[in-house]
């Protein structure tokens, strides 16, 4: 909204200090993402910008850390990098291993609370469905309750059941997580949604199914996606559920980010951080790309 | 006049009957889309926490190793002076669970209450095994404490397997040798002024957010949507950034050799040693999760600012308004469905939270939730934790049902 | 959504440990601690033996262990933990009793329980090392003279900066009381009493302000590392490795230190009992025994080990003798943590401690 020409000098000065605060308070949101990236290729093991850094001198940043991440854990790091070094690295590297524990963990978490969510939220946007709030209350609730008191009754739970340092108990949990995300995306998706496409498929002579299928599932999918997206996302950032009821098979980035930041918090937490945004970076523009498909294929203007 | 002539399908139903059907079918329908992943939320989620919660008021670790002296406090009336029966139950219990090894067990479920009393229990088990009658006189010559009247209450009381007393010590209360609740020695109070550290700070917290939100939130409404979806950017990204990553990131920044400390040392305006401390107290606290749930508030105020009409603002102005009236008296009103949303998020994720604290907190920054870990993981007293824990989402659920009256589950927006 | 399936399976396969290779979990302390027992324990035991060792880290293995027997989920065969606490364990019934005499003698033939040093063996605990918690400073923050007696750590004035304080009561309480001028041999008899706790916490509220809390201990070098505290209460070991093996500017300040054993433990309800005992067997035995104080400056319990400590394997050259706790020179001021006392009182005091530290 620029400002109209009569407005007075006062104005136009509050006017740029708005801007000013804004921008500061954005920076504010964004400098501490992008801050570690440059400290991750710090030849130093110090968090700070050494002069070397400063003076963009390329023999003040290095890989090291990114290095760092392949050997710890490994039996000879320092052996020759043949190919027995990488099945070394492929089996032993405790970055790599938290890094295939939280995909495993991430993506069939994901796939249970998208197909569960999704049935529910078709389920609960129907006009006819009785206790709605209700049920969507209880629904929505993992978001809202305290992860350390889910953390704490899972704990007992599975340690009665068994369930406790497996990678199911773990898989579970994180689908109970991530289905408020996958329900509140995918009933936003449904509310815009024009009932008389399903009424014109079934007049046309379609099964529920085919209608389903083909007009429903297309036009939600992107909402259905993103819901998956967050999901994933809820799972692979937890770490109190893995903390409590996770044994040493199961640790996943978070978790050993969790040590790393609490015992020697190294340079090298810096480049899985990295990693991390740069991953981060790559979910939201594709959660931005689906949103806007949605509203095209919708025809809702963006707003 | 004719009989009004009821309506039929064409297989002679009455209309009406078959429109309830069909509605009691669809209902059925849609019932049956919810009911898997009520089931399952049911399972993982509700059951769990509900037996986490019954631990609150239940703890059988007395009674479970002390039958004798149990059976004996449920045959005789409270405030009873303990007799020879009583004498010979406590020493052959203690004498089994010396045996058994759980005689610690039962020491720390009596400590509980009577803090200062699991030495006495496992001191006298190591001695148990060379009881004999006269049994008072055996257990008095291990430790004269055996005496002590306020003991024998808070025995009676442990040997309860249901009992209150855990939320009274998650309070802050105890009972004295008759039974009366009563305060707990000032330099054993903790928890009252914990939940009322939490409370401020997640109010503090919520201020924060909606103050910082509320500039952003009007710039994105207010901006040309090419260049506010591009600063959008700004505000989701950190929502999609993992919050160890995040937390991290305040560390390297806020630390004594950090980048603003050094920072600041470097151009002169701070003295080497009188570097700030910025994190491990309540300030990191503070800082890093104001930034974490910064984007809760924006982006609900976002939804709400952007829809006004600018129009009515500047209709406010050309009736004579200053800007500050125009947008006091008619576009903050307005906003006000917006910052409430967003208050009320923040403030119930803030009251529950637990990994930004435990990570930058140090000791003046733990809130509830770290406590209730500690007794998880530390100390191990868990029906206190759970006490704590069903207090806290007895709070964390008012607030929720707040919200849903206020602003309803439905409107809760993601990006 | 098939093809993520694939690709899901695909990964879920390749992540899957190989079938049946026999393996035991060993928790440990984390840091330099753990990578000695690594270096001295794990790798020769899966070499010999076959099996392999996974290390898992607690800051204080000895709640996880509790925790785990009491929701009967045990994950950990074998487990290092503090004498006092292995007391308390034993005396609850979550570790199994081991019997010393299974162990395997001197290489002169001494009877095991006759090659440990008095006083280090219990029911439930073969000790692997002595370690002193004493206090760890920068030498580069004092130039006008280094703190010399454990008053001074308690002194901001004439020391300013921060301190860094375990976050619990064991040692930190002894620490406080003979700062406060209380000597060594009376500390517990007076810890004993009302008056003497709260003496204790009294000289503790003098530096709470200036304290920065650690519960790992890795914590402490970083911190100093960081410059967050200039002084602090630290495990020798931890110093002696980053101060030798890493450069660190870091000295320790052996008066007022208190040192402890501690040793292995096997968990009730272990998954591997049969493997875990072979791997305590194996470890302290005495050639792992004085390998391990080459990794880190912790002395070993065998009288047999004691000769055979020679250079820390970590630079080749630093005789490891003068930086064990129980090297004369160190115990001129020194205060063997009393098991006794600590077997008993540990839960009454800490709760304490935590009031004071939740208190504002």
């Amino acid at each position: 909204m620029a400002l109209p020409a009569h407005a007075s000098p006062l104005e136009r000065l509050w006017r740029r200090v708005f801007h000013l605060l804004c921008a500061l308070i954005l920076l504010f949101l964004i400098a501490p993402i992008l801050i570690v990236i440059p400290l991750s290729f710090n030849a130093e093991p110090f968090f700070t910008f050494t002069e070397k850094m400063l003076a963009l001198d390329p023999t003040g940043y290095s890989l090291r850390w990114y290095d760092l991440l392949m050997t710890f854990g490994m039996f000879a790091p320092d052996a020759p990098r043949d190919a027995a070094w990488w099945a070394d690295m492929w089996a032993n590297s405790t970055w790599l291993r938290a890094a295939k524990n939280s995909i495993i963990i991430g993506v069939f978490s994901t796939l249970l609370a998208t197909f569960l969510g999704t049935l529910a939220a078709l389920g609960l946007s129907r006009p006819e469905m009785p206790f709605r709030r209700a049920v969507m209350a209880i629904l929505i609730s993992p978001m809202i309750v305290p992860i350390i008191i889910v953390a704490t009754g899972l704990f007992f739970f599975y340690s009665a059941t068994g369930l406790a340092g497996s990678y199911l108990g773990v898989i579970l949990a994180h689908a109970t997580l991530g289905i408020p995300f996958v329900i509140i995306t995918v009933t936003a998706t449904l509310v815009g949604f024009d009932k008389s496409l399903t009424r014109a498929a079934a007049s046309l002579g379609a099964s529920p199914a085919t209608t389903f299928f083909k007009v429903t599932l297309p036009l939600i999918l992107p909402g259905v996606v993103s819901g998956a997206l967050f999901a994933f996302v809820t799972s692979f950032d937890e770490v109190v559920v893995v903390l409590f009821v996770a044994a040493h098979d199961q640790q996943t980035i978070p978790r050993q980010m969790w040590n790393g930041i609490r015992e020697q918090i190294s340079p090298a937490i810096l480049a899985v951080a990295t990693i991390l945004v740069v991953i981060s970076v790559a979910l939201l523009a594709t959660v931005e790309i689906l949103r806007r498909r949605s509203e095209q294929l919708r025809g809702v203007t963006p707003g | 006049m004719a009989e009004p002539q009821t309506l039929t399908t064409p297989d002679g139903v009455p209309l009406k009957r078959a429109l309830a059907r069909a509605q009691a079918r669809a209902r059925r329908r849609a019932f049956l889309l919810v009911a898997p992943l009520l089931l399952f939320v049911i399972v993982t989620f509700l059951v769990p926490i509900g037996q986490m919660l019954h631990r609150s008021v239940y703890n059988d670790s007395f009674a479970a190793n002390m039958p004798r002296l149990t059976a004996w406090f449920a045959t005789t009336e409270p405030d009873t002076p303990p007799d020879d029966a009583a004498w010979e139950a406590l020493a052959l219990d203690l004498r089994a669970a010396a045996e058994a090894r759980t005689v610690g067990v039962v020491g720390t479920r009596v400590n509980y209450d009577l803090p200062g009393t699991r030495s006495l229990f496992t001191a006298t088990g190591r001695k148990a095994r060379s009881f004999q009658a006269p049994w008072r006189e055996a257990l008095l010559a291990a430790d004269a404490d055996w005496a002590d009247p306020m003991l024998w209450s808070t025995m009676r009381q442990a040997a309860r397997s249901y009992s209150p007393n855990f939320f009274l010590a998650a309070l802050d209360l105890t009972r004295d040798a008759r039974g009366a609740i009563v305060a707990v020695p000032q330099d054993r109070q903790v928890y009252v002024a914990l939940f009322q550290r939490t409370f401020t700070l997640a109010a503090l917290i919520t201020v924060l957010c909606v103050l910082l939100g509320f500039p952003v939130a009007h710039l994105l409404a207010t901006l040309p949507l090419r260049w506010s979806n591009l600063l959008m950017i700004l505000v989701l990204l950190p929502f999609w950034t993992s919050l160890l990553v995040r937390t991290t990131s305040w560390i390297v920044l806020l630390q004594g050799q950090g980048v603003i400390n050094n920072s600041l040392v470097a151009t002169g305006l701070l003295a080497d040693d009188g570097r700030l401390s910025l994190i491990y107290n309540q300030t990191g606290t503070i800082i890093a999760m104001t930034h974490v749930l910064l984007p809760f508030t924006i982006l609900p105020l976002y939804s709400v600012m952007r829809p006004i009409p600018p129009s009515y603002v500047r209709a406010a102005r050309s009736l004579g308004a200053t800007s500050w009236t125009a947008f006091r008296r008619v576009y903050l009103p307005q906003t006000l469905p917006g910052i409430g949303a967003g208050a009320l998020l923040v403030f119930i994720l803030a009251v529950g939270y637990y990994i930004t604290p435990a990570l930058v907190g140090g000791a003046s920054g733990q809130l509830i939730s770290n406590l209730i870990a500690f007794h998880m993981t530390d100390s191990l007293n868990w029906s206190l934790a759970a006490a704590l824990a069903a207090i806290l989402l007895g709070l964390v659920l008012i607030l929720y049902w707040l919200y849903d009256r206020l602003v309803g589950i439905d409107n809760l927006k993601l990006g | 959504m098939k093809r993520l399936l694939i690709l899901s399976t695909a990964l879920g396969a390749l992540a899957l440990p190989a079938v049946a290779q026999p393996q035991i979990t060993v928790m440990g302390w984390g840091g330099a601690y753990t990578n000695s027992q690594v270096q001295a324990y794990h790798k020769p035991f899966t070499a010999r033996t076959g099996v392999s060792v996974i290390s898992v880290d607690a800051d204080n293995p000895a709640t996880p262990i509790k925790a785990q027997v009491e929701a009967g989920n045990v994950s950990v065969d074998v487990a290092s933990v503090e004498i006092a606490d292995a007391v308390r364990l034993c005396d609850e019934g979550l570790v199994i009793p081991i019997d010393a005499s299974t162990l395997p003698p001197a290489p002169d033939g001494t009877p095991a329980p006759q090659d440990f040093i008095e006083g280090t063996l219990s029911d439930c605990m073969i000790p692997t090392d002595v370690f002193a918690t004493a206090i760890a400073y920068d030498t580069t923050k004092f130039p006008n003279g280094a703190p010399a007696t454990i008053a001074d750590f308690f002194d901001t004035a004439k020391f300013p900066g921060k301190r860094g304080i375990k976050k619990g009561a064991k040692t930190t309480l002894e620490m406080a009381l003979m700062a406060d001028g209380v000597p060594a041999s009376e500390v517990y008899a007076l810890l004993e009493t009302r008056e003497g706790q709260d003496r204790a916490f009294a000289k503790l509220d003098t530096i709470k302000a200036d304290a920065v809390f650690w519960e790992a201990g890795a914590q402490p070098p970083q911190l100093l590392a960081d410059g967050e505290v200039v002084m602090t209460m630290a495990w020798n070991g931890r110093i002696f490795n980053a101060a030798v093996a890493e450069g660190k500017p870091f000295a320790i300040m052996w008066d007022g230190q208190v040192f402890e054993w501690e040793g292995w433990v096997i968990p009730k309800g272990a998954p591997n009992p049969e493997a875990a005992m072979e791997f305590v067997k194996f470890s302290t035995s005495t050639e792992p025994l004085s390998d391990a104080a080459e990794w880190i400056s912790y002395g070993p319990p065998r009288k047999s080990s004691a000769p055979l400590v020679g250079t820390f394997k970590g630079d080749g050259k630093t005789e490891m003798a003068p930086h064990l706790p129980t090297s004369p020179e160190n115990l001129t001021n020194a205060l063997p943590s009393s098991l006794d006392f600590w077997a008993d009182r540990d839960t009454e005091l800490n709760e304490r401690f935590n009031a004071w530290l939740a208190a504002n």
